[in-house]
């Protein structure tokens, strides 16, 4: 059967049909669809886990249990898993396992541009490159093959144009796949300094083996053409180069870990003009170079940002595409916005009003730092609020603390934030730590966590309770507070950072793109008592349009939740009529 | 018809994915390869989104780029000005009469440019335009804009109106069906 889908889609397709039964991951753009896709199979277990550490550990656990399992990742969550990544690459495997890392070249939601190829190196964990959805598929079930082949986690990586675009695909069969025996064996899987010394001998064995491996194996293939021109590729930058070189020789590289040096020497041969094509680093390019072979890649093509034909043809073939609009108006951008409703937008209407520090993270609230609230002063990674203000606040002291505070959403603040609430605590800080329960793990799409009470199959779990936990490490003033209640949230706010401990405030009411959350419907301005005074305007509101002789509600964008009418003075905001009647 | 490139353009949330899933399965139907590339996470939150939807052959990139499309339907106006340049010559460009002002222009730090539409089809004589909100209003759902704008892009080209109506019928949740297949052939006949 063929079928359209998307490369995520493709890879729980590839794990399903492999026979995998465990998947564990953290959401994380653009990976989020692969586990949400492996958890609509009933015969797989599948979950949310805290952080993409504990996923890969879950995975672990499983595959020295005997089963195949899976785990997914954009790519920083790659950093956060690193520690248990080094080490099951000596441990090896019983069970097959499959790391899935998906890349952000472009950054279309990511704060950073790293390659996660790097990380295969230095791991000595072998990596596969799909270029297309069929590829997503066929390489995952093939992963799990190898693993088990070669005794060792395999990486499959994506970058966001393989991951989101959909392609066709032929589905095929799901194998019959048995769970391996289990037997304890300390050599193996415990890594002290005598066992692990030997495994390391085990996997300088095994690379050597992959190397000569990735020299026959068809996912590195040869498509003969023009020989004037020679481009080594992989992923998406064969399919741009395809169309930006048109038949010339390519040598399409399905595993990019370890490279296949002596193919690689035999196509550079048979070519006049050899080039590597490839985003972001010049990894491969690195490796041919080290072969003492002659080669044109980054001297050409960009380290930052996606490839495109039109690029690689400009940079590499001087074949300039010009198009010009004769239309000259200025077009303004459009970043993404908190929508209408949300609950973040009332909590930033307070901090922006006090004027204070705020210790940032990741998340939808991370929109908070642009115009008009430009109410969040840092973004590093996810947790970083909540450390960061303690760093803060041990560099410049109490007084600086108490015009600070860290904010995070409930997701975050379990991934990673509630290690650094532990530090403030145990190092006699006296840090304001926000949390923004909005019932959700808003940014990637409505994942539950272990805050929702939900899993990932919609089963009710139980649900972390924040205010114990926040208890539970030490923290002695925690308050619940409603962020449309700006008045209540302004208090409690001064109130908890000129406290001289510290204070957890979780700012509590549910994401406004829930189905469960009902507003009352769109409202409207009334022009005749408006004094376009513009105080609604401040709230950053894309729903609030100022038109210069009058201030207006879009209705198609507008949800009822209100929050407008508590900066109106004079009750100017009214319900408007009914849009679908 | 041997290769058709359409860009779907407009602001998070204005339901370009669904577009995008019914044109593929579309191709599926008449046996294209067919490569649809979306965008998830951060701009679809009210940012600025784009679909490239393309039918051939053979597909490789999923990219469409500058001068490539041969049809592009905008949800929203400013978004028609902003993708205007991967128009190749003489490619169709469908308009929907909506403005949605982005936030630079919400706090003033920017102008909507004026007369958009006019400026477009002063220049690009394959321009139409259509009240989409409203003929989704009237569908009984204004969510139904994207719907709408299909069944408008259905009739410029040469594919049978049952295969769209088939396409509809797959991809959508059963319990949207009569509001989809009432958008569509409100669009289809606008
Ligand atoms: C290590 C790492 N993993 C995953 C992500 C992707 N990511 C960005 S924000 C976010 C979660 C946001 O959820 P929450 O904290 O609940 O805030 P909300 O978006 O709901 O406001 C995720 C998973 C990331 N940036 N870094």
């Amino acid at each position: 059967m063929r079928k359209l889908m998307l490369g995520n889609e493709a890879v729980a397709r590839g794990a399903y049909e492999a026979g995998v039964t465990v998947a564990a991951a953290y959401p994380g753009t653009p990976s989020t669809e692969i586990t949400e896709n492996i958890a609509k199979y009933d015969e797989i277990y599948s979950e949310w886990s805290p952080n993409e550490k504990v996923s890969l550990e879950v995975a672990i656990g499983a595959s020295i249990a005997g089963a195949r399992a899976i785990c997914s990742m954009k790519h920083v969550g790659l950093n956060v898993a690193a520690d248990p990544l080094f080490t099951v690459s000596y441990t090896g495997v019983n069970g097959g396992l499959v790391i899935m890392v998906a890349d952000d070249p472009g950054m279309h939601s990511s704060q950073n541009e790293q390659d996660s190829r790097f990380y295969a190196r230095a791991s000595k964990v072998p990596m596969l490159e799909p270029a297309d959805s069929q590829e997503c598929k066929d390489y995952v079930k093939m992963a799990f093959e190898l693993s088990e082949k070669f005794d060792c986690p395999m990486f499959v990586r994506l970058s966001t144009r393989i991951a989101h675009s959909q392609s066709v695909v032929e589905l095929g069969d799901k194998v019959e796949y048995q769970l391996k025996e289990y037997k304890k064996n300390f050599d193996k899987y415990v890594m002290m300094p005598a066992m692990a010394r030997k495994r390391h001998v085990e996997v300088e064995k095994r690379m050597a083996a992959l190397r000569e491996f990735s020299n026959t194996t068809e996912l590195n293939r040869i498509e003969w053409g023009n020989k004037e021109i020679g481009i080594i590729t992989s992923g998406i930058a064969y399919q741009y180069a395809r169309e930006a070189f048109g038949d010339v020789s390519y040598l399409k590289l399905g595993m990019v870990h370890p490279l296949p040096e002596k193919l690689i020497a035999d196509f550079a041969k048979e070519v006049k003009a050899l080039y590597v094509v490839e985003e972001l680093e010049p990894f491969i390019e690195n490796q041919v170079k080290k072969l003492g072979i002659q080669v044109i890649g980054k001297d050409k093509l960009p380290v930052i940002g996606e490839l495109g034909a039109q690029l690689i043809s400009e940079k590499i073939l001087n074949k300039k595409i010009e198009v010009k609009s004769p239309i000259n108006d200025v077009v303004p951008v459009r970043p993404p916005v908190m929508c209408p409703g949300c609950p973040h937008r009332g909590m930033f209407h307070v901090l922006k009003k006090l004027k204070l520090v705020v210790s940032g993270d990741i998340g939808c609230y991370t929109l908070g730092a642009l115009p008009p609230t430009e109410a969040m002063d840092t973004c590093v990674c996810m947790g970083a609020s909540v450390s960061g203000a303690h760093g803060m606040e041990k560099a410049r002291g109490k007084d600086f603390a108490k015009k600070t505070v860290a904010i995070l959403g409930d997701s975050t603040f379990i991934h990673s934030g509630i290690t650094g609430l532990i530090d403030i605590v145990y190092n006699k800080g006296n840090s304001t730590v926000i949390i923004l329960d909005n019932s959700i793990t808003g940014m990637t799409g409505h994942q539950h966590n272990p805050t929702t009470g939900f899993t990932i199959k919609g089963e009710p779990a139980k649900q972390v309770d924040l205010v114990k936990l926040a208890q539970a490490v030490g923290v002695e003033r925690v308050a619940v507070v409603d962020p449309f209640d700006i008045k209540e949230f302004e208090k409690v706010v001064k109130q908890e950072i000129a406290a001289e401990e510290p204070s957890v405030i979780i700012s509590q009411r549910p994401c406004a793109l829930l189905k469960n959350v009902q507003f009352d419907g769109p409202l409207t301005i009334n022009n005749e008592k408006c004094k376009k005074c513009k105080l609604c305007l401040a709230i950053g509101c894309p729903a609030i349009v100022d038109k210069g002789d009058k201030i207006e509600i879009n209705e198609a964008l507008c949800v009822g939740c209100k929050l407008c009418t508590k900066l109106c003075n004079i009750n100017a905001i009214e319900k408007a009529g009914d849009l679908n009647g | 018809m041997d290769k058709l490139n359409i860009m779907l353009v407009g602001v998070g949330g204005q339901g370009s994915l669904l577009a995008s899933r019914i044109l593929g399965n579309v191709a599926l139907k008449m046996n294209f390869d067919v490569k649809v590339s979306e965008v998830h996470g951060m701009s679809q939150r009210g940012g600025s989104v784009v679909t490239y939807v393309k039918f051939d052959k053979k597909v490789y990139s999923p990219l469409i780029e500058k001068g490539e499309a041969d049809l592009i339907v905008a949800f929203e106006q400013l978004e028609a000005l902003r993708w205007i340049e991967f128009l190749k010559d003489g490619g169709k460009m469908i308009v929907n009469e909506q403005k949605i002002n982005p936030m630079p222009v919400i706090i003033g730090k920017a102008k909507y440019p004026e007369n958009i539409i006019d400026k477009i089809k002063s220049h690009y004589n394959n321009t139409i335009s259509i009240d989409a909100l409203k003929i989704a209003k009237e569908c009984g759902n204004i969510k139904a804009v994207n719907i709408v704008l299909l069944g408008l892009m259905a009739k410029s080209t040469d594919i049978r109106k049952e295969t769209w109506i088939e396409a509809i019928t797959e991809t959508v949740p059963a319990k949207f069906l009569d509001v989809n297949v009432k958008a569509f052939e409100a669009g289809y006949h606008s």
